[in-house]
């Protein structure tokens, strides 16, 4: 395992009067899966949304290598990023939802060349070739040309992968990527999932998948009620638990 | 209860593709009769009236004056549209900022549009110099710097466009708010998270989206609107409607002139349908509907 690449460093964030996260510190480094588990309303979508500021913090920072994401310092106090250098940092990052969120108005290839050509202007030859490598190793190669709407599930949150690995992402956030999806289309997306793992791909993933979090994961994180209760390597907290709460909530899943 | 295990039902002996449908309820052919008589019976009053005068209606249809008026009308319409969608987009875009008094300001703009008459705003623009004599770009205090009549600034046709646009906007600004908010925030965010700047995120993501919700009723209300524009014969404007009516205030030819303007109003929609279909397909993509 490489160096660190993305560092929260006491993250707390509030919705009104209900603190979601409540001082969060978390090292992810280069190649490394970590997974995220936890009750629902744990605060593990929030979580992931901070790192690649789709929620801004209320206190405490997150690093990628060693840039403060969503921030700049000034005169002792933390300012937030316009736009431009969000939308640039936010690059950086992969993200992949529950729901898909592909462009029901593009082709699935669309999808994959609209950011490589829009954010990082590569020309359109670049782009397609890369995109169609990308679909091909997803296993979509054939559907290049068909609407999202025509497609699986499982298809779709494959293309939704190939669409954030268009933008060479540094870290890959996933957020239970295969919740919404028919049991027997699980396995089809946790397959990509794997393959990229094996392949280097630094990723934070949010899931209920016990299996693939002890099969895959370098490091489980339990989270409860917006703190980390427990971590450690997959194997040994998935296997062996020393938290009460971390025992209940693998015994529900189960 | 016995169980009788019954051969396996054979199919008819008969050619199945010879069919024909169920036969329609009688109440369908009294209908097709009623409809068919009442047709008949206008049509033979439209045609044998002696107060119709088919004649007249050919020979005013193309006429120079009728034309002016008909050009006069799609002018007004195009025009008072575009401020209409401009103002619209704006008043929708005020509407869903975080800033209160933003979105309480484009509130109420729709509040008061949409609850007074639109004749009540052509005769108050048209009238505007009864309020506001003239009109002044002064330094407080100090020297005015231009100084015109109303009347002349605000003429008849003027009055009409910003009658007709400022409410067409308080109508539009409903359309196109409806269109945003039925974007799926998710593709927002996904956007978002691809490094796509607001703008981008807009652009490509969001407006193609929304603009399929849109363009249906925005067509309607380029069909209202080209309608609604008759109202400004009241300010003497002479629009399609107005045209007629001059024409048969000296002629007296009352009914076939209305003909000849419903003709070109029923024309100019029909173009509008046609329009607004191919603009629907064309923004379906994806859909399933393209
Ligand atoms: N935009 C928001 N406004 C207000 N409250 C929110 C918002 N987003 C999340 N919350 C609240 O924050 C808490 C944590 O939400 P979060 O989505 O992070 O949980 P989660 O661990 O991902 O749960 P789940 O497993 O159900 O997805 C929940 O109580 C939720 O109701
Ligand atoms: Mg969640």
């Amino acid at each position: 395992m490489g160096e660190t690449v993305l560092r929260l460093r006491d993250v707390h964030k509030s919705y009104g009067r209900h603190e979601v996260l409540r001082g969060i510190d978390l090292d992810v480094a280069e190649g490394e899966v970590v997974c995220l588990l936890g009750p629902s309303g744990s605060g593990k979508s929030t979580l992931l949304r901070t790192i690649n500021h789709l929620e801004p913090l209320d206190r405490g920072a997150v690093f990628l290598r060693d840039e403060l994401i969503g921030y700049r310092e000034s005169g002792g106090r933390l300012v937030e990023l316009g736009d431009r250098e969000l939308a640039r940092q936010r690059a950086r990052f992969g993200m992949v939802f529950q729901g898909f969120n592909l462009f029901p108005h593009m082709t699935v290839l669309e999808n994959v060349v609209e950011a490589p050509l829009r954010v990082r202007r590569e020309s359109p030859a670049v782009a397609r070739t890369r995109a169609v490598d990308l679909l091909t190793s997803v296993g979509l190669a054939d559907r290049a040309d068909a609407y999202p709407r025509h497609l699986s599930g499982g298809q779709q949150q494959r293309v939704a992968i190939a669409r954030a690995l268009a933008m060479s992402p540094a870290v890959l956030l996933f957020d239970e990527p295969t919740s919404a999806l028919d049991p027997e289309l699980v396995g089809e997306v946790l397959d990509v999932m794997r393959h990229l793992a094996a392949g280097g791909m630094t990723m934070v993933v949010v899931t209920h998948e016990i299996t693939f979090a002890r099969d895959v994961a370098d490091r489980a994180v339990f989270l409860d009620h917006g703190t980390i209760i427990e971590q450690g390597p997959a194997a040994d907290v998935l296997e062996r638990p020393r938290e009460r709460r971390t025992r209940e909530f693998l015994t529900h899943v189960r | 209860m016995t169980t009788e295990t019954r051969p396996p039902a054979a199919p008819p002996r008969v050619d199945t593709s010879r069919r024909t449908r169920a036969p329609l309820h009688l109440g369908w052919w009294l209908a097709a009769a009623v409809i068919g008589l009442t047709l008949l019976n206008i049509g033979s009053v439209v045609v044998r009236s002696p107060n119709l005068d088919w004649s007249v209606v050919w020979e005013y249809f193309l006429s120079t004056d009728v034309l002016a008026g008909l050009a006069r009308t799609v002018e007004l319409t195009a025009i008072a549209m575009a401020c209409g969608i401009v103002g619209g987009v704006i008043l929708a875009v005020m509407r869903l900022s975080p800033v209160p008094v933003v979105s309480w300001a484009a509130k109420s703009y729709v509040w008061f549009f949409r609850g007074t008459p639109l004749l009540v705003h052509i005769l108050f623009w048209y009238n505007l110099a009864a309020l506001v004599p003239a009109i002044a770009v002064e330094i407080p205090f100090g020297p005015t710097l231009f100084e015109v009549d109303t009347n002349d600034l605000i003429t008849p046709l003027l009055a009409a466009v910003i009658a007709l646009g400022l409410n067409e906007a308080a109508y539009m600004a409903e359309v196109v708010r409806g269109g945003l908010l039925s974007v799926d925030p998710g593709q927002t965010e996904a956007a978002k998270a691809l490094g796509m700047t607001h703008r981008q995120t807009l652009r490509r993501v969001v407006v193609p989206q929304a603009l399929r919700v849109v363009i249906p009723p925005t067509g309607n209300q380029v069909i209202s609107m080209l309608k609604a524009s008759a109202l400004v014969s009241v300010t003497s404007t002479p629009e399609l409607l107005y045209s007629v009516q001059v024409i048969y205030n000296n002629n007296f030819k009352t009914i076939p002139l209305l003909v000849v303007a419903s003709a070109w109003y029923l024309i100019v929609t029909s173009v509008l349908y046609v329009v607004q279909h191919h603009l629907e397909r064309r923004f379906s993509r994806g859909t399933g509907r393209g």
